[in-house]
Formats: structure tokens, C-alpha cells, sequence
């Protein structure tokens, strides 16, 4: 077998590599994620027009059902198939929010209920949380103080 | 039925935007969550977002990016009857059920169930 360099072995690298087609991964992404909405969507019109639940109360029924769905599924182990074929299909609805809290929690399970569990939970969930509050904190704090200039 | 196609369009865009962050740049998948959720924060205030509502229905509300929005919106409107302390409390008045729940199932089926072995 002969040497090569690293930079050869980089060419290399580069041309037998499997590339993920962008193309086909959009087009999962887009047709998994699109189902995903469609099946908020039908949980809502339910709510709402079955159970006669008010709109916002009934988006928020729906994003906890999702939710509850999503970490059913991860639990069962199904979630994680799914997101194996869909990337960001999978990713992005709520119910990928959900798959973020259980997975962690689940693999990092024999290290104990308190920073097993509990603490692993939070390892993408936390970040989301933080970055989400805080900007709507500070964007709130300039809508106050903006508001109170106008009026 | 008009509702459940642009549910579909949209929430899938959404998605396949994701999918073009997660295999033309760096970014993993908390960046991307959480530049969704800001973005959505940002988008809201500004009032597109309710217009990306009106277009796609659940397509926009399930995305994270939509959560971003409920924190705004509840925000906002605590500012509106509450005044400052609105800034602190608004947020989780409107997205805090999902957070609360995320909470308590991804909690119980971290109990429940255990982690498949990697074949």
C-alpha cells in the first residue's frame, strides 16, 4: 500500500465520501415536517370546532398535545427513526422540541434521576429557553419604552 | 381544506429551510432552535409573523419558530394591561403551557421508558 499525504488523502476524502443530496434531504424535510403541521392542524380544528374550545386556549392544547406526542414517540423509540429520514423535518416542529428534552434524559438515565434525568433534560431545551425568554424580554423592554415615547 | 395544504406548505418550508442550515453550514441542532425561536421573537414584534399565521395556520404555529411568537405576543399584550413588570411576566403567561409540559411528559417518559440499544 503506498503512502499518501494528508492533503491527498483529504482529495480523496473528499470524492468518496456518501454526499447527502441537498435536494432529497429538502424534499423529506419539507414533506415529514408539512405532515407533522397537518396533524397540529387537525387537533386544532377539533378543539376548536368539536370541543368548542377558545383560539388561543386550543393553540395551546394543540402544542401540548403535540408535545406529549413527540415524547411518547421518543420514548418508544420511534421519533429518533423518524428523524434519521427527515433532518429537519423532524427537527423543527414542536414535537422535535420534545424529542430534544427525552432523548438526553433517556441516554443519560443510569447516572440517576437528579443530574441524570433531570439535569440532561435541559442540554438543548435550556439554551432554546434561555435565548427565547431573554430576547423577548429585552425586545419587550424596547416595545415598553417605545410605547411610552408614542403615547 | 385550503387551511391543511398551506399548513402543509408552510410548516414544510419552514422545515426545509432548517434542513438547508443543517447541511450547507455548521450549525447543529440546538442553534438552530434557538435561532428559530429568536428569529420568531423578532418576526412577531414587527407583526409578520402574524401575517405568516393568517397564510399557514399550524404550518406557522408548530414550527419552534411559532413558540418564539407566543412568547412575544404574551408578552406584549401583558405590557399593554400591566405595564413594565408585563416585560417579565408576559412571556410565559402565552408559551408557558409548552414549556410546562415539555417539562412534565419529557419527564415521564424518561421514567417510563429506557433507552434502546444502539444496533
Amino acid at each position: 500500500m503506498k503512502d499518501i499525504s494528508n492533503k491527498e488523502y483529504k482529495e480523496l476524502y473528499e470524492q468518496k465520501r456518501p454526499k447527502a443530496k441537498l435536494s432529497t434531504n429538502c424534499l423529506k424535510a419539507f414533506c415529514v415536517g408539512g405532515l407533522i403541521c397537518m396533524i397540529a392542524q387537525a387537533f386544532n380544528d377539533i378543539y376548536t370546532k368539536v370541543l368548542g374550545i377558545g383560539a388561543v386556549n386550543a393553540a395551546s392544547f394543540t402544542s401540548i398535545t403535540m408535545i406529549f406526542l413527540g415524547a411518547l414517540l421518543t420514548g418508544l423509540g420511534i421519533y429518533d427513526d423518524i428523524g434519521r429520514f427527515a433532518g429537519g423535518g423532524s427537527l423543527v416542529p414542536i414535537t422535535g422540541f420534545a424529542n430534544s428534552v427525552v432523548s438526553p434524559a433517556l441516554e443519560f438515565k443510569k447516572e440517576g434521576l437528579i443530574f441524570g434525568v433531570a439535569a440532561k433534560m435541559f442540554v438543548i431545551a435550556g439554551p432554546v429557553i434561555v435565548y427565547g425568554l431573554s430576547s423577548s424580554m429585552i425586545v419587550g423592554f424596547i416595545y415598553y419604552i417605545v410605547r411610552m415615547i408614542l403615547l | 381544506m385550503k387551511a391543511y395544504v398551506m399548513t402543509f406548505i408552510v410548516g414544510g418550508i419552514f422545515c426545509a429551510i432548517a434542513q438547508i442550515l443543517l447541511n450547507k453550514t455548521q450549525m447543529k441542532t440546538a442553534h438552530i432552535l434557538v435561532t428559530y425561536v429568536v428569529g420568531g421573537v423578532v418576526l412577531s414584534v414587527l407583526g409578520i409573523y402574524e401575517k405568516i399565521i393568517d397564510i399557514g395556520y399550524a404550518g406557522a404555529t408548530t414550527p419552534i419558530i411559532g413558540w418564539g411568537h407566543a412568547l412575544m405576543q404574551g408578552t406584549i399584550a401583558q405590557i399593554e394591561a400591566e405595564g413594565l413588570i408585563g416585560v417579565f411576566t408576559g412571556g410565559l403567561t402565552a408559551a408557558g403551557g409548552g414549556v410546562a409540559a415539555v417539562l412534565l411528559f419529557g419527564f415521564i417518559m424518561a421514567l417510563l421508558f429506557n433507552p434502546k440499544t444502539k444496533k
